[in-house]
């Protein structure tokens, strides 16, 4: 397992310089110059040319590419935001706290929602709470987010008042955002928990445990549920990286000072260094999880256990 | 007596070859077919079709004309959806909309199909160190999240339809060659393609005339879905900014455009999300729906 465990992070290293190549390259093919963004548009050419050299910005591609990641990986240094001059991890990480919070709400209501209706539909097949709720899957995974936030707005902010419509200071407001974030998390997590539980509950030991007389609370409570989320677990893991990564819109929407709004902030006022960074922090952030599921899962799974001893 | 019992035999059997020399289109429209939720899908993608191809005859007004006597009407008898800021006819704009989305949502999926398709190919068939070259640049290119991604490349691009559609096909790349790649796996050392290479077919014909033919079912499920989710994803970046410019007409944008007047005139915001979700929807029942049809494993 620990061997196991070691692969992986060696093999998460060429992936992450991998994404950091990508988005370096993609900024620097961008046109644009970076030193009239910083400068302004009244900047004499003498003070251009000494910004350029400053910031090694006259250098060859590959070089730029070497002390950026050099700086990253030696210094935790990943650039100065060009409109807050600030140093960008520095913005992140005053973000990232808020999209962590409102990924984790998310996933709570997902899992508080998604696995006891995905069991109670696999139990009650074909009955009317299953259509209900299977229809109510489909809709929830087919629904934009951001438009599902403006309707949340619309009746719970707008028409009842009931919840603020912006902001993420107070638990009230924490609400509607994690809802709409929530909403696809909630099919997905309802969809897998009810297939996955159908599997189980026709498998060879089920019948077994019945065929021995045991009460059915407990065939389906401690038998079925146990093997059947197992993959809900993995899904849930693969939703929070997602979550995390993608509150962008739903951040926006709700003026969630989180990571998402800072990167479309950073696209709209062409801050380079804070989209190049966010990217990439926003990256590795979401390999991580990944793997972490990813040995999550080897340890509940007594089978993929086995498999790597 | 046992002239009857031919008669059974021959009425079990002659359905059954009937059913046998059905082309493979028509096999699985058949099945397809057996699905309600499919088939309704199906229903609102030609609609969809039907309402971009002849927009100019369907739709009543003009997209963008601007008619400021009108502007912020509630859907009435001569503007059905109301109109926006600028009086301009909301069902108009959808129907146009329709139009970008669809060709979004389609030449996305034709962009990640072609590259994804070919990489995939390419990687599966040759296997070795050109597969594993090839699957980590995908691994690379998911690990950064599909939205992500799709708005980086269109914000070093800029925004305009074409940057829009390159941006979100080159996002879904990665899931085609992945595909693709376990589809050309599975089928790789079959015989079939054993006794192409064994009549001196070049690797090009193989891969391009038995083995991706022989791997559509998977693409096209996915293709299907991949639309829903291009046509999202789409929609998102134009919400943001970062998609189709005013005033031309998108899901996305009216959305956006609608929402800091959704405390007065929500029309304007709830028939261009109710157009998304329903696009959606249907492509996913669609999807769905191929799903099974296309299954061996469900074939009677």
């Amino acid at each position: 397992m620990f061997k196991y465990i070691l692969r992986r992070i060696f093999f998460l290293i060429p992936v992450l310089l991998g994404v950091a190549f990508c988005v370096f390259t993609l900024l620097y093919i961008t046109p644009g110059d970076p030193a009239r963004m910083v400068l302004g548009d009244l900047a004499t050419d003498e003070a251009i040319k000494e910004f350029r050299d400053r910031e090694g910005l006259n250098d060859p591609f590959l070089i730029q590419f070497w002390n950026y990641i050099s700086k990253a990986v030696f210094k935790g240094d990943i650039g100065r935001s060009y409109s807050t001059k600030r140093p960008v991890m520095t913005e992140i990480m005053t973000a990232f706290p808020y999209t962590l919070k409102l990924s984790a709400f998310a996933m709570i209501i997902a899992i508080i929602i998604g696995i006891p209706c995905g069991i109670i539909s696999a139990i009650k097949q074909y009955s009317w709470f299953d259509t209900f709720t299977m229809i109510f899957a489909m809709i929830g995974l087919s629904m934009p987010v951001f438009w599902l936030g403006l309707l949340l707005i619309l009746l719970f902010a707008v028409n009842l008042r009931w919840l603020p419509s912006s902001g993420f200071s107070t638990f009230k407001a924490m609400i509607l955002p994690s809802v709409a974030l929530a909403a696809q998390s909630v099919s997905m997590v309802t969809r897998m928990t009810r297939s996955s539980m159908l599997e189980v509950i026709r498998a060879d030991y089920i019948r077994t445990a019945r065929a021995k007389g045991q009460k059915e609370s407990i065939v389906i409570g401690v038998h079925a549920l146990r093997n059947a989320l197992i993959p809900v677990v993995t899904l849930c893991g693969l939703q929070f990286g997602q979550l995390l990564s993608g509150a962008i819109l739903t951040e926006s929407i709700f003026a969630v000072p989180g990571v998402g709004r800072l990167m479309v902030n950073a696209i709209m006022s062409r801050d380079y260094p804070m989209v190049q960074g966010g990217v990439l922090f926003i990256a590795i952030t979401f390999s991580v999880v990944n793997l972490l599921v990813d040995l999550l899962y080897a340890y509940i799974d007594p089978r993929i256990k086995a498999d790597l001893k | 007596m046992q002239n009857e019992n031919n008669k059974n035999n021959e009425t079990e059997i002659i359905p059954e070859l009937t059913r046998k020399h059905r082309s493979p289109f028509i096999e699985v429209f058949y099945r397809l077919s057996k699905s309600p939720l499919a088939m309704f899908g199906l229903f609102i993608i030609l609609i969809l079709i039907f309402c971009a191809v002849f927009a100019e005859l369907v739709a009543p007004y003009s997209p963008i004309k601007q008619d400021l006597m009108h502007m912020f009407e509630t859907p009435s008898a001569s503007h059905w959806l109301g109109t926006d800021e600028f009086g301009r006819d909301i069902l108009s704009r959808l129907i146009y909309g329709a139009r970008v989305s669809l060709q979004v949502g389609f030449i996305a999926v034709g962009i990640a199909l072609i590259i994804g398709g070919i990489l995939g190919a390419v990687s599966g068939y040759y296997g070795g160190r050109l597969d594993n070259f090839i699957m980590r640049i995908m691994d690379v290119l998911l690990s950064i999240p599909q939205t992500l991604l799709a708005i980086a490349i269109v914000a070093a691009l800029g925004p305009s339809l074409m940057n829009l559609m390159i941006a979100v096909g080159i996002s879904a790349v990665p899931s085609y060659a992945r595909i693709v790649r376990s589809s050309v796996l599975s089928i790789r050392n079959m015989e079939f393609i054993e006794a192409a290479r064994s009549v001196g077919s070049s690797d090009l014909r193989i891969i391009f005339r038995h083995i991706i033919p022989n791997s559509m079912a998977p693409i096209i499920v996915q293709s299907t879905l991949g639309v829903a989710s291009a046509i999202l994803n789409a929609a998102g970046l134009s919400f943001i900014g970062l998609g189709i410019q005013p005033p031309n007409p998108e899901w996305g944008a009216m959305l956006s455009g609608g929402r800091q007047y959704i405390r007065d005139f929500p029309h304007m915001t709830l028939y261009p999300g109710l157009a998304i979700m329903f696009t959606i929807l249907a492509l996913n029942f669609l999807g769905d729906g191929l799903r099974d049809a296309l299954d061996p494993k469900l074939r009677r």
